[in-house]
C-alpha cells in the first residue's frame, strides 16, 4: 500500500534535510549565506565529493573499494616524492597514474577472476599499498610538494573567476562520471551488473572485465583526488590511510542513497550527500563548534536521516538478500 | 681510588653534557669514556618505541641517537606501533619480558603506557620518555616544553596584533587533537598569556586533527567570517602547511601572522622561508637525540637502580622567522640516515 509517500527517496530525504539545515544556517549565521563562504563550504568537501565518485562507481557494481584512500595517499605521495628526485614533472605524474591502475587492475582481478569478496580484497589491498609505500618509496609519511612543482597549484591553490578550482574538478569529474553512467552501454551494464550479477553474465554482458574497468577508474578519481589535495596544501599526508576517511566517503555514498546491494542511485546521490555534510561542517565551523561535537552532532543528524528512510522505505527482504558483498 | 676516578670522570661528563650540545660523537676513541665503561656499554640493548616511525620527529631521533650510541658498542632497536596505541603497549610488555636494558619511550598522551613503564622500571629496565611525559615519572624526560611553546605563541599575537598593530585584534587557535597533552599544555601556556591581554580577540578555536586539509578548511572558512583577521596559531607545522595555503590562497600573508611548531626538519625552514609561516617554534631533534643519548649513556654507567633517579631535559625552545634564520637553525634527515 502507498501512503503517499513513496515519492519520498533516501536521496530526496537527505536533500531536504541538507536544505532545511542551510536554511537555518542561513538565517540564523551570519556570514553563512555569502557567496564566498558557499564557494568555501564546496571547496572544503571537493575531495571528498571526488572520492564518493569513486566509490559509488563500484558501489553500483556491487562492490566497495576500501583501499580507495591508500591508493590516493601513496600514489600521490610517490609522485610528489620523485617529481623533486627527478626534476621532472610529467614522468613522475604518469609513473602515479600507472601505480593507480595497477592498483586497480589487481584489485578488479582479484575480485573478478580469483572470485574474493570485493570487501576483504580492498581491505587487504588498502593495508598492502600502505605498507609498500611507507616501506619502499616514500621516506617520511609526509611528502611536501617540491619546489619545482610551483605548476601544480592549478590543481587546487588558484582560483578560475573567483570560483576554486577544486570546485571545478568536481563538478567536472562528476559531469563526466554521471553521463557515463546514464548515456553509455557501459554505464548501462555497470547497473545490470550491480542489480544481478549472474542475470547479467547469462545475458552476455562482459562482467569480469567490466569490474576490473570500475576499479580502474575508481583507482583514477582516488589519484585525481590525491592531486588536488596535494595542490591544497602543497602537501600529502599518507596518515589519512589510517584515518576515517574512508568511512567518511563510503557514507556520503550511502547517506545519498546510493544503496550497498548495487544496482540503484547515481552521481547526484553523491553530490547530495556530500553537501549535507559540507553545509553542516561549514556550518559548526564558523560556530566554533568543537571536533568532538561536530562529530556527535554530525552522527546524530545522519542517524535521524537513516532512520526516517528506513521507516518511509522499509527493506524488502527478499531482494535485499539477494548475493554477497 | 677506582671509586673516586669513576665518580670524577661521571661527574665530567655530566659537566661535558651540559657543555657540548650539538657536538656529536663520530668515534668511540672521543667518546671522553673510560675502556671500564666502553665495556659496561658494549652488548646493551635500547629499544625505541615511537608513536609510528615515517614522520620527521621519529626518524630524526631514531637516525641521530642511533649515530650516537652505536659505535659504543650499543644495541638499538626499533618496534614501531604505527600510531596503534595497543600495538605500542603489547610491544613494550614484550620489551620487558625480553629484558632489554633501557626502553626509549614516545608516548601517546599521559596515560595510555603509565603503567607499563612503572612495570618496567620495577623489573630493572631503564626508562627514557621522548616528547610527551606519561603520569609515570621514569629515570629521564627529553622533550619540549609546550606550556613555554604556547606561551611563546601567544607573546607573539599580541605582539602582532595587540594594541592597534595589526589588521585587527582577531586571531584564531587550531589544535590538533583537544584531550592530546601537547594541545592541552600548549593551551595552557596560551591562556597564561591572553589572560593578561584581554583585547586579543580568539574568533576560532577548533581541532584540525593534525591534518593539513582539515587545517586548511577551518582557516578558510574563519577568513571568509573575519577578513581582518591578523593572527593564527596552528600547533603543529605538518598541519599549518594547510592553514599557510589558506592565507596564501586569500592573498593575506602580509596581513596574516602564522605561528606553528615543530622539530626543525628542513621543511619548516624551507616554509618559513617561502612565507607560509611566519614563524615556527623548533624544539631542535638534534638538541633532543643529544639529551636522549646522554641520558641512556647516564643510566648505565650509573649503578642505580631503574627508578632511582628522575632527570627532566626540556629542550630550549628556537624561535624560526625569516629575520632570524641561519643555515643551521634546521637540519635534513638525509645527513643522518644511513640505511
Amino acid at each position: 500500500m502507498n501512503f503517499g509517500f513513496g515519492a519520498l527517496s533516501q536521496e530526496r530525504i537527505v536533500f531536504i534535510l541538507a536544505a532545511l539545515l542551510f536554511a537555518a544556517f542561513a538565517l540564523f549565521v551570519d556570514g553563512f549565506a555569502s557567496a564566498a563562504n558557499l564557494l568555501s563550504l564546496v571547496r572544503g568537501v571537493s575531495v571528498l565529493g571526488i572520492l564518493g565518485i569513486g566509490m559509488a562507481l563500484v558501489v553500483i557494481g556491487r562492490g566497495i573499494n576500501l583501499s580507495l584512500v591508500a591508493t590516493m595517499a601513496i600514489s600521490v605521495a610517490w609522485t610528489l616524492s620523485l617529481i623533486a628526485s627527478m626534476q621532472g614533472a610529467v614522468i613522475p605524474m604518469l609513473i602515479g597514474i600507472a601505480f593507480a591502475i595497477a592498483i586497480g587492475i589487481v584489485a578488479g582481478v582479484l575480485i573478478a577472476y580469483v572470485e574474493i569478496p570485493a570487501l576483504f580484497a580492498t581491505l587487504a589491498m588498502g593495508t598492502l599499498i600502505y605498507g609498500i609505500g611507507r616501506f619502499k618509496l616514500i621516506d617520511l609519511d609526509i611528502v611536501y610538494v617540491p619546489e619545482n612543482a610551483g605548476w601544480m597549484k592549478i590543481f587546487g591553490a588558484v582560483q578560475v573567476f573567483d570560483i576554486p578550482t577544486p570546485v571545478l574538478y568536481f563538478v567536472a569529474i562528476a559531469a563526466v562520471a554521471s553521463l557515463g553512467l546514464r548515456y553509455t552501454k557501459i554505464g548501462k551494464f555497470i547497473y545490470a551488473q550491480g542489480d544481478n550479477l549472474v542475470a547479467a553474465r547469462i545475458t552476455g554482458i562482459p562482467v569480469r572485465p567490466l569490474i576490473v574497468l570500475q576499479y580502474v577508474a575508481s583507482s583514477l578519481i582516488g589519484f585525481a583526488a590525491g592531486i588536488i589535495t596535494a595542490a591544497s596544501v602543497a602537501s600529502m599526508n599518507t596518515r589519512i590511510v589510517n584515518s576515517t576517511l574512508i568511512y567518511d566517503v563510503i557514507l556520503v555514498v550511502v547517506l545519498g542513497g546510493v544503496g550497498l546491494s548495487g544496482g540503484k542511485g547515481g552521481i547526484r546521490n553523491v553530490i547530495v550527500g556530500t553537501l549535507l555534510i559540507g553545509v553542516l561542517l561549514n556550518g559548526m565551523t564558523i560556530l566554533d563548534v568543537q571536533y568532538t561535537a561536530q562529530n556527535v552532532i554530525k552522527s546524530t543528524i545522519l542517524l535521524v536521516a537513516l532512520v526516517v528512510d528506513s521507516f518511509l522505505n522499509p527493506r524488502d527482504e527478499q531482494v535485499a538478500q539477494q548475493g554477497d558483498i | 681510588m677506582k671509586r673516586l676516578i669513576t665518580m670524577l670522570l661521571l661527574g665530567m661528563l655530566a659537566l661535558a653534557g651540559d657543555l657540548s650540545h650539538g657536538i656529536s660523537r663520530a668515534a668511540a676513541d672521543d667518546s671522553g669514556l673510560t675502556p671500564e665503561q666502553l665495556a659496561m656499554l658494549k652488548g646493551k640493548t635500547v629499544a625505541f618505541v615511537p608513536l609510528s616511525m615515517g614522520f620527521d620527529l621519529t626518524e630524526g631521533w631514531s637516525a641521530m641517537t642511533r649515530k650516537q650510541l652505536e659505535p659504543l658498542g650499543i644495541n638499538w632497536v626499533i618496534r614501531d606501533p604505527n600510531w596503534s596505541t595497543d600495538a605500542g603497549a603489547q610491544a613494550i610488555s614484550t620489551l620487558i619480558a625480553n629484558k632489554v636494558d633501557v626502553l626509549v619511550v614516545h608516548n601517546p598522551d599521559v596515560q595510555s603506557y603509565a603503567r607499563l613503564l612503572k612495570k618496567a622500571q620495577d623489573a630493572g629496565i631503564y626508562v627514557v620518555q621522548v616528547n610527551m611525559q606519561s603520569a609515570a615519572h621514569t629515570d629521564a624526560f627529553v622533550g619540549g616544553n609546550f606550556v613555554e611553546i604556547g606561551e611563546s605563541d601567544a607573546n607573539l599575537m599580541v605582539a602582532k596584533c595587540g594594541g592597534g598593530k595589526g589588521s585587527s585584534n582577531k586571531i584564531a587557535i587550531v589544535q590538533g587533537v583537544l584531550t592530546a597533552a601537547a594541545s592541552i599544555e600548549r593551551m595552557q601556556g596560551i591562556n597564561n598569556v591572553l589572560s593578561k591581554h584581554p583585547e586579543i580577540e580568539v574568533v576560532s578555536n577548533q581541532a584540525g586533527d593534525w591534518d593539513a586539509s582539515k587545517s586548511r578548511a577551518i582557516t578558510d572558512t574563519v577568513l571568509k567570517q573575519h577578513p581582518d583577521l591578523c593572527g593564527v596559531i596552528d600547533f603543529w607545522d605538518g598541519a599549518a602547511m594547510g592553514s599557510g595555503a589558506a592565507i596564501r590562497e586569500a592573498g593575506k600573508q602580509d596581513q596574516v601572522t602564522l605561528v606553528t611548531a615543530g622539530g626543525g626538519e628542513q621543511s619548516a625552514c624551507d616554509n618559513v622561508s617561502n612565507g607560509t609561516f611566519t614563524v615556527i617554534d623548533i624544539s631542535d631533534v638534534r638538541t633532543q637525540s643529544d639529551d636522549i643519548a646522554k641520558s641512556v649513556e647516564k643510566v648505565l654507567l650509573a649503578k642505580q637502580p631503574a627508578g632511582a633517579d628522575k632527570q627532566i631535559l626540556y629542550t630550549p625552545l628556537v624561535t624560526a622567522s625569516k629575520e632570524t634564520m641561519r643555515p643551521d637553525t634546521c637540519w635534513s634527515l638525509k645527513d643522518y640516515k644511513t640505511n
